[in-house]
């Protein structure tokens, strides 16, 4: 179920610009990993290109490999689409589809890639994912309502429930929280302990509490000056990063000098 | 201390100030416009748009003054503001009023169980009808709407989704220019253009529906891509994201995210672009024709549409004309009730599929 990632000299590219520089690293299944730094500095970038969204924008390309469980992501024979069901992604602003239902959204990515289900399947489902978001309680006598109607937290929520559905096994999370309020981002964060028993996690965040209180391993990402292209400054245990890290420059974004 | 207390004036509100009552832009109105109608009856001319307009002018002036005088410059120059907008949309609203006035009246008479039953085989005078001519005119409309529909919606997707980068791009920036063109062209270059072209398919001379139907194709397209287009464009990214991000193929996010989200918009464009179509008469001249009896063949013969039966019904009436202009005006008139139909018909349909966001 839950792999192992494996970051060998990444370099991303928009056209000609070069955003990120250099990423290698290591990310262990079952555990999650935090992509801190300031805006700009490429983590979210890194991200999408843990499941080839980057691609999306016109113009982006990398090079360098990503290693899913020693598949390379980036091998000329991989299909985008299929890396995409196996590393599922959940974005900074809640995007459920606006013309479904609460169930027909958690259903979409099963439903839209044609996959038949019988009724009790696609019941269980709903269930087993909405259950395993935490959102099943507050939805379950409006499941055919439409996802829009709920509100910010539980709209993340939804969404996080239509990227379990599809049993991924590694969940990207782009800001998961920027746009809550603090209770549902408590809600999401002892959603994301829970998630880790079964799928390795990362996520980027600017809340660096955030990536204190969720995150087995940090990552912190910077650059130099404008227009550079992003790098890894350091990469460690969480606490370590936070109490102890090697670097000046992380030493300074944690506690709050620049950034 | 001898315990008077100055008077304190009661502090004035900064907050607060003079307003004119509720009733006052009526009353105004009122007044403006007696005063106005009075002037021109002692001059003895009272007709009636000389009287709104002096009216229209007394009640600005009027309007403004008091309101300066009483609460001030800022406000009187704002309710200036909004008497000349509101003046504007009446004006504009005048003429589409004035035109369905005009078709009712002078069309409701004959809109009787012969014109929808009886074509104009063999009739010379009174009586006849267009059932001829509306069944050409849905006919040929229908034939350019499945014509246009399919590749106008297909271009504007090419257009939003695929016409990224690269060469591709290139070639979506050449489209887009051309179909700026292809919406001003004059109508009449369409049906010259479909007349020649199945004049070298089929022989000279050649008349029938379904040239009719490619001439409006022609002028439909442009807009059928242009509001699609611009519907597409409106669906937000992150959906597309959100759809990828589930493993889901760009073909299959595109027809069962992309487009279901827009489809109200487009729907509304595709009704916009028949209702733009429908009554073209030049085009349909030259291709379709005009008969006097019923076709429902596209493929052969002339076909009549109600732009044409109108034109030929109006340009050369018989000895007595009376019967031939009243036939007019009801052509014209049920092809106002048509395009009205299809607005609604429109509307039910983007009210349906539009996105909810009930709780």
């Amino acid at each position: 179920m839950s792999k192992r990632i494996e970051i060998k000299d990444l370099n991303i590219f928009y056209g000609k610009f070069h955003a990120v520089r250099d990423v290698s690293m290591v990310i262990e299944p079952r555990s999650v990993t935090a992509f801190i730094g300031s805006s700009g500095c490429g983590k979210s970038t890194v991200l999408r290109s843990l499941n080839r969204m980057h691609e999306v924008i016109p113009g982006a390309y990398c090079q360098g490999s990503v290693l899913l469980d020693d598949v390379d992501l980036y091998d000329p024979q991989v299909d985008p689409v299929r890396v995409r069901r196996q590393v599922g992604m959940v974005f900074q602003r809640p995007n459920p589809f606006p013309t479904m239902s609460i169930k027909e959204n958690v259903l979409a990515g099963v439903r839209l890639n044609n996959q038949r289900l019988s009724r009790s399947e696609a019941d269980q489902l709903v269930e087993k994912s909405l259950r395993g978001a935490n959102l099943w309680n507050e939805v379950k006598d409006r499941l055919n309502r439409p996802g829009s109607g709920l509100s910010g937290g539980q709209q993340q929520r939804l969404c996080i429930a239509r990227a379990i559905a599809v049993s991924p096994d590694v969940l990207l999370m782009d800001e998961p929280c920027s746009a809550l309020d603090p209770i549902s981002t408590l809600a999401i964060e002892d959603l994301i302990k829970e998630l880790k028993e079964t799928y390795t996690v990362v996520i980027v965040t600017h809340n660096m509490q955030q990536a204190a209180r969720v995150s087995d391993q940090t990552a912190f990402f910077n650059l130099k000056e404008h227009g550079k292209p992003g790098e890894l400054i350091e990469i460690g245990p969480t606490e370590k990063i936070f109490h102890n890290p090697d670097q000046k420059a992380t030493e300074d974004y944690i506690t709050g000098r620049f950034g | 201390m001898n315990g008077t207390i100055p008077a304190t004036p009661k502090a004035r509100n900064i907050l607060t100030s003079a307003q004119l009552p509720r009733f006052t832009t009526t009353a105004l109105l009122v007044v403006s416009f007696a005063v106005s109608f009075g002037i021109l009856a002692i001059f003895g001319n009272a007709g009636p748009i000389a009287g709104i307009a002096l009216g229209a002018a007394i009640y600005f002036v009027a309007n403004y003054a008091l309101s300066a005088s009483v609460e001030g410059v800022r406000k009187a120059k704002d309710r200036f503001a909004r008497n000349v907008v509101t003046g504007f949309f009446l004006l504009a609203l005048f003429p589409l009023i004035s035109v369905i006035w005009g078709t009712i009246s002078k069309g409701f008479h004959r809109l009787d169980g012969e014109f929808f039953s009886f074509s104009m085989r063999n009739v010379v005078g009174e009586g006849g009808g267009a059932v001829h001519a509306i069944w050409g005119t849905l006919i040929i409309t229908g034939m350019a709407t499945l014509i246009s529909v399919p590749i106008g919606i297909l271009t504007a997707i090419f257009l939003v989704e695929y016409g990224g980068n690269g060469i591709l791009a290139v070639l979506a920036r050449t489209i887009r220019f051309f179909v700026d063109v292809m919406t001003g062209i004059p109508s009449i270059v369409a049906g010259l253009f479909a007349y020649t072209v199945f004049s070298i398919l089929m022989g000279p001379g050649t008349n029938n529906g379904f040239s009719g139907a490619a001439a409006l194709s022609v002028l439909m397209i442009p807009t059928v891509v242009r509001s699609t287009e611009e519907m597409l464009r409106l669906v937000p990214n992150e959906l597309r994201e959100a759809s990828y991000a589930l493993g889901v193929p760009k073909f299959r996010t595109i027809g069962r995210i992309v487009l279901p989200t827009s489809i109200a918009g487009i729907v509304t464009g595709v009704v916009l672009g028949i209702a733009r179509v429908i009554g073209e008469t030049a085009p349909l001249l030259v291709t379709a024709g005009i008969t006097a009896s019923m076709n429902l063949n596209p493929f052969s013969e002339p076909m009549a549409t109600l732009p044409v039966f109108v034109y030929y019904e109006y340009t050369t009436p018989g000895a007595d004309p009376t019967p031939y202009i009243d036939r007019a005006w009801t052509g014209a008139l049920t092809l106002i009730i048509i395009v009205m139909g299809l607005n609604l018909i429109g509307r039910l349909i983007a009210w349906k599929f539009a996105p909810k966001a009930g709780r």
